[in-house]
């Protein structure tokens, strides 16, 4: 098929194909590119204005400087927002791996036909979004006095993670052979003492996807946070970069764009290499 | 427990077959916890939703009476209203379209080896994994009225004559744009990916059969390739559209539904309306508008698992 095609069209093809590849690279990480540049850009290369066509804004027209990194770790509360963030993760993950774990292995084993449904509709439940159950749950926040409190946002933020890692673990728990369990139990064990001492060994990297998975989804947060916390020291920092990093009408851009990139980075590289099971757990059962 | 009873039944247990009834009992006890939190904090304050939009509660007390269904009349009554619901249907639709669009053409091109395609394929996944809320302080940098990005470029191209400007927020059909291109650069990376699942569980064999029958490139993509990768495309866009139909940030963060409430949609005008506004009926009524659409989307994806059970 190939070898059928001249050289001249094969040639053409291959510019083609990078050329897609790379305008959608680009059009991917110009917002990020954008964030670096801004980040280390003085003011003055900054505040510029459009109009100025002489003044390239992609390049650094005077040397770059800290002084953006300077002012969001010295002069801003965004190590605070940081802190609150993974305290708030950290509970939520244990939280979604106690009830998660069980529920997972338990539809995988232990509940056939009817568990397969149930599965389902545990699943479904990651559809009903944010936006549809804040303004209930601001009625129920305020009744159980959590109004601006990071509990608050421990006791509803499982409502969104323990059912999609309830689903992956599942799908996990079912890829192991029974013969696992069989034979530890073969030997005496209980069914629990098979699961804790043959199975979750083997699940480490089942587990470790849904603690990363928790954990992004936590810090991705944005609605649930934004209703029930008010004070500037207890926010996270997806709402506190956007809410409280601008004072009255005067952005401050460079500190603004240092603080989207440190924070945004370092979970997209780690979400990278969890993707795949994450795909993989919106699409079982849609190949086959 | 007894260990007997398992060596007799476990070699013959598998998949649809009866379950031991100490199992059952242990799987109970293993799912309730879960099923329990779910119950409460997710079906509760649904039907919790349901209730307050038929009451005048507000946020600043407890007390409420039942007003029927006075905030719908008054919702569907309101101009703003009418917009961010024709808003939520435009924004969701072309931006789920382009991304369906581009999605194939991406994933096609991704289909091929080439040299640094693992570093291609990390960077155009970098939006979907970024945290919204952070990733749309980005964009509106990018659309500052002064100091606009694009604006440079348009006048370096010279779309943008001398004293022509875009304030991309500040006008109604600008600011539609803007908030589309966010909903597009954020779900492409999504649906690429899953779309190139689809295309990597087609096999070769199905590729040279249709290139020896003299199928052409169209009629392969368009008689082939779609129709068997159609779950997985069905899935993309099933999840593609939940994702852009619920979400709020990106209007919030972006243009705060203006200007003149011109570019809202539900979940932004619910929280306008129900939080910052401290109507707390009036805001669950806004939002109970995104329920049926949701309804709909869940029966097409259990139908598609379904089908894919059946296959």
């Amino acid at each position: 098929m190939a070898a059928a095609l001249s050289p001249v069209r094969r040639t053409a093809a291959v510019v083609v194909h990078r050329a897609t590849i790379l305008f959608f690279i680009a059009f991917a990480i110009f917002p990020f590119y954008w964030m670096v540049v801004t980040s280390f850009k003085q003011n003055a290369d900054l505040y510029v204005g459009a109009t100025n066509v002489a003044h390239n804004p992609f390049l650094f027209n005077i040397p770059p400087t800290l002084d953006h990194l300077r002012i969001l770790f010295g002069q801003t509360l965004y190590l605070t927002w940081l802190r609150n963030t993974l305290f708030v993760g950290l509970v939520v993950v244990g939280i979604t791996l106690l009830l998660a774990v069980p529920a997972g292995y338990s539809l995988a084993r232990l509940t056939g036909r009817w568990g397969e449904r149930l599965s389902i509709g545990i699943f479904m439940t990651y559809l009903v979004p944010s936006t549809l159950l804040f303004i209930p749950f601001s009625r129920l926040v305020s009744l159980m006095q959590l109004q601006n409190s990071l509990w608050s946002l421990v006791l509803i933020y499982p409502t969104f993670t323990v059912p999609f890692c309830t689903w992956l673990l599942m799908g996990f728990f079912k890829s192991l052979p029974r013969e696992v369990e069989e034979s530890a139990m073969v030997d005496g064990c209980s069914r629990v003492g098979a699961i804790w001492r043959m199975v979750l060994p083997l699940s480490v990297p089942g587990l470790l996807t849904v603690v990363i998975f928790a954990l992004t989804l936590v810090i991705q947060e944005f609605v649930y946070s934004l209703t029930f916390i008010s004070s500037v020291q207890r926010m996270t920092v997806s709402v506190g970069v956007p809410v409280a990093l601008v004072r009255g009408d005067v952005y401050y851009w460079g500190s603004l764009m240092a603080a989207c990139l440190i924070t945004s980075i370092p979970i997209a590289v780690v979400y990278n290499f969890f993707l795949d099971r994450f795909i993989a757990g919106f699409t079982v059962g849609a190949i086959k | 427990m007894t260990s007997t009873t398992a060596v007799s039944v476990a070699p013959t247990l598998h998949a649809g077959e009866t379950i031991r009834r100490s199992d059952r009992r242990l799987g109970i006890v293993m799912l309730a916890p879960a099923l329990l939190y779910i119950a409460l904090l997710v079906a509760v304050p649904f039907l919790l939703a349901l209730f307050l939009s038929l009451t005048n509660s507000s946020a600043g007390s407890l007390e409420f009476s039942f007003v029927g269904l006075q905030n719908f009349e008054n919702v569907i009554a309101s101009p703003v209203f009418r917009r961010a619901l024709r808003n939520t249907f435009v924004f969701t639709f072309v931006s789920q379209l382009a991304v369906i669009v581009l999605g194939n053409v991406l994933a096609r091109a991704l289909m091929k080896s080439f040299h640094g395609k693992a570093i291609a394929r990390f960077l155009i996944l970098l939006p979907w994994a970024a945290p919204i809320s952070l990733a749309t302080l980005g964009w509106l940098w990018i659309f500052d009225s002064t100091f606009s990005v694009i604006n440079w470029l348009l006048k370096v191209a010279g779309w943008l004559g001398p004293g022509q400007w875009y304030y991309w927020l500040g006008d109604p059909t600008l600011g539609m744009v803007a908030v589309i291109m966010i909903h597009v650069w954020r779900m492409l990376p999504f649906s690429t990916v899953i779309l190139l699942a689809g295309l990597t569980s087609i096999p070769n064999e199905v590729r040279e059969a249709s290139a020896i029958d003299g199928a052409g490139l169209f009629s392969r993509i368009f008689r082939i390739e779609i129709p068997m990768m159609k779950p997985l495309l069905t899935v993309a866009v099933l999840f593609g559209v939940v994702f852009t139909f619920t979400d709020m940030s990106v209007v919030y963060l972006l243009t705060r539904g203006g200007p003149y409430n011109s570019t809202h949609v539900l979940a932004s005008l619910a929280f306008q309306e129900g939080v910052l506004g401290g109507d707390v009926g009036r805001g669950a009524a806004v939002a109970i508008f995104l329920v049926p659409v949701l309804v709909v989307l869940a029966i097409f994806m259990l139908r598609t698992s379904r089908r894919a059970e059946v296959v």
